[in-house]
């Protein structure tokens, strides 16, 4: 009888768990079998491993193999514990030794030559396999950038079996990470520069103060006024990513597993414009039996563009308020939960009316107030609450295309004002535990971070009227703490609450 | 069959019986045929009945002798196993299913023997 263990990966949404690879080996009438709970992709793994022992000249046991995938009662899936399998079989076969698995993690998938393929999620496991202690990973060639982005970890990469056995035996070597800088400096978007926006200059200002306190917008406008153009343009306007972020954004990116693999550590800001035909759980995420992020965990730490955002399902809008409040989204499945990061800045963009012209001073409106009011139902109280800023987008008028307007700010110096007010916030609310005043709770508001009787009068005479609610309060003064940010003062004063409530507008979407 | 293959075959099972009786078997039946196919060796050892499939094979290029024994052939053996007890009004026996692979190459024979493969 002859025994052998290797330890791999598993993932369920972002979590891992450590696998033990068990093989034994004993004198039976030949046979292969895969125990531990793997699904039908993991079932197949037998096939492969099978055909990639014989094909890099190891040959298969030709006796009763059992495989075991510890902890037995963790449902597996997918073809990364492929390469953890073989090698537990070449060990419990003494083709390699067993001493020297120790401390190595194994991730890949086998082809049926005995190459080694790249699989989908690879950073989350090499970040779980150094959480555990793990000193070493092995995995694919095409993983190794990927893989590398984590530090505190030994990563290698391995072309085939043949090459890592060889390797495991002391002989040849391995391929070690590039010693290029794993981080990549966001080169923005060519083509895409806010200067190109002209005569929409008071919408520009409204995109930079939600770019600096991280505020929720929404824009109302007719078609063709340039909101999704605005929207475009506020990924460049964000700062970069810390390593921290873009690791978090780049783990997402690696189990959505849509075929590209990272090469670099990606710090720019992403932009996602799901279509509004999308499903909720394309929105937030969902899958059959194993879940996967939905398009708030793919805008992680940058942006969740909704053009025609009254089109979209009135459930699937409403799902935004979990990962709205909470910044994470819980998706459960009967296999069982997982929770994906989902810190997004949302930006909705609607016609005022089906029609889009209502408002317009020289077209007019076809649509019936029945019908507008039906329209912008859609979008519920809740969601619509948590929307710091309304802008009112007016079509471009023939003067601007002539070119008798001024030119706006570009990309750069509004990412400079933007970087500049981040820096002020991060520094007065790093004791608070805050970085964006968008996060900052109303009690704080209103209590530490006051701002004086004087600079209040206009938004308590609003209160007292009942021109605004509570949370509308509480939300022109986290404006009128961007604003004042953003202008370089030291807290705002009448002017930054005067500008905050006009940005703020009502608490109707149309009545900007 | 070819007569080189059934010559084989009958050559790997005589080694099978040598190698029993020298390992202290008893060989009670050999080539026993029934309706759906034959036992190549029964025998008993220390009170245990022991069914016996033999697989000889000249060359290992279509895999070990015992990759041939499927779970279908298993079962028959199984079945035949019943009837031979029938057959033969044997009852309240230990029984055992064992494989022998002969690999008969370059003049020289290696026996395998695998106990208890059911």
């Amino acid at each position: 009888m002859s025994l052998a263990k290797t330890f791999s990966v598993g993932l369920y949404g972002l979590s891992g768990t450590i696998i033990e690879v068990e093989t034994d080996i004993s004198s039976q009438l030949p046979s292969f079998s895969l125990v531990g709970l793997p699904d039908a992709s993991l079932s197949e793994a037998t096939a492969r491993v099978r055909a990639a022992c014989t094909n890099s000249g190891f040959g298969f046991p030709s006796k009763k193999v059992l495989v075991n995938l510890s902890p037995a009662a963790v449902p597996k899936s997918g073809s990364a514990f492929d390469l953890s399998i073989a090698v537990s079989i070449l060990a419990a076969n003494d083709a390699v030794p067993k001493s020297a698995l120790d401390q190595i993690c194994f991730i890949g998938e086998l082809g049926l030559d005995g190459s080694l393929r790249q699989v989908p999620g690879v950073l989350p496991m090499v970040m779980h396999a150094r959480n555990c202690g793990f000193t070493r990973v092995i995995c694919p060639l095409g993983n190794l950038s990927e893989a590398s982005m984590v530090e505190g970890i030994g990563v290698l990469g391995a072309l085939d079996l043949k090459s890592l056995a060889n390797w495991l035996n002391g002989k040849g070597y391995l391929e070690q990470p590039s010693s290029l800088a794993p981080v990549a400096t966001p080169e923005g978007v060519i083509g895409m520069d806010l200067s190109q926006v002209i005569g929409q200059n008071q919408a520009v200002e409204g995109l930079i103060v939600a770019a600096a306190g991280g505020h929720h917008i929404a824009m109302v406008g007719a078609p063709g006024a340039g909101k999704t153009m605005l929207a475009e343009r506020l990924p460049g306007i964000l700062p970069a990513l810390s390593t921290e972020q873009a690791l978090e954004v780049a783990a997402i990116e690696s189990i959505a597993g849509n075929g590209q693999i990272a090469l670099r550590l990606d710090t720019a800001p992403r932009f996602q414009a799901p279509h509004h035909s999308a499903s909720t759980a394309a929105l937030i995420g969902g899958g059959t039996g194993v879940p996967r992020p939905g398009a708030v965990s793919k805008a992680h730490h940058g942006v969740l563009f909704l053009d025609e955002a009254l089109e979209f399902h009135g459930h699937s809008l409403d799902s935004l308020r979990e990962p709205l409040e909470s910044g994470r989204v819980l998706i459960n499945r009967s296999g069982g939960s997982a929770v994906f990061p989902a810190k997004f800045q949302l930006v909705l963009a609607a016609n005022p009316c089906p029609c889009g012209l209502s408002g317009l001073a020289d077209r007019d409106c076809t649509c019936t107030a029945m019908a507008i009011r039906r329209y912008t139902n859609r979008l519920s109280g809740p969601v619509l609450d948590r929307i710091d800023i309304r802008l009112n987008i007016k079509p471009v008028s023939l003067g601007a295309n002539l070119g008798l307007f001024d030119v706006g700010p570009s990309t750069t110096q509004a990412l400079t004002r933007v970087a500049a007010a981040r820096l002020a916030s991060a520094e007065r609310l790093d004791s608070f535990g805050y970085r964006l005043n968008s996060e900052v709770p109303g009690p704080l508001l209103r209590g530490r971070l006051g701002i004086g009787e004087k600079a209040l009068k206009d938004l308590n005479r609003m209160l007292v009227t009942g021109k605004t609610s509570m949370r509308g309060y509480d939300r022109c003064l986290r404006l009128a703490w961007t604003i004042a940010d953003l202008e370089g003062q030291q807290k705002p004063g009448v002017d930054q609450v005067r500008i905050a409530v006009s940005l703020r507008g009502s608490d109707n979407l149309l009545g900007v | 069959m070819t007569d080189a293959r059934q010559w084989l075959g009958r050559y790997g099972e005589d080694r099978a019986c040598e190698y029993l009786v020298g390992q202290g078997y008893q060989i009670l039946d050999r080539n026993w045929r029934f309706r759906e196919g034959e036992l190549d060796i029964v025998c008993t050892h220390r009170g245990t009945l022991v069914f016996v499939e033999v697989k000889t094979r000249t060359s290992l290029a279509t895999g070990s002798p015992f990759e041939s024994i499927t779970k279908t052939k298993l079962a028959r053996i199984r079945r035949l196993a019943a009837s031979w007890c029938a057959n033969r009004q044997v009852a309240n026996s230990q029984v055992r299913f064992d494989a022998i692979g002969v690999l008969v190459r370059g003049g020289r024979v290696t026996i395998e023997h695998l106990k208890q493969v059911l």
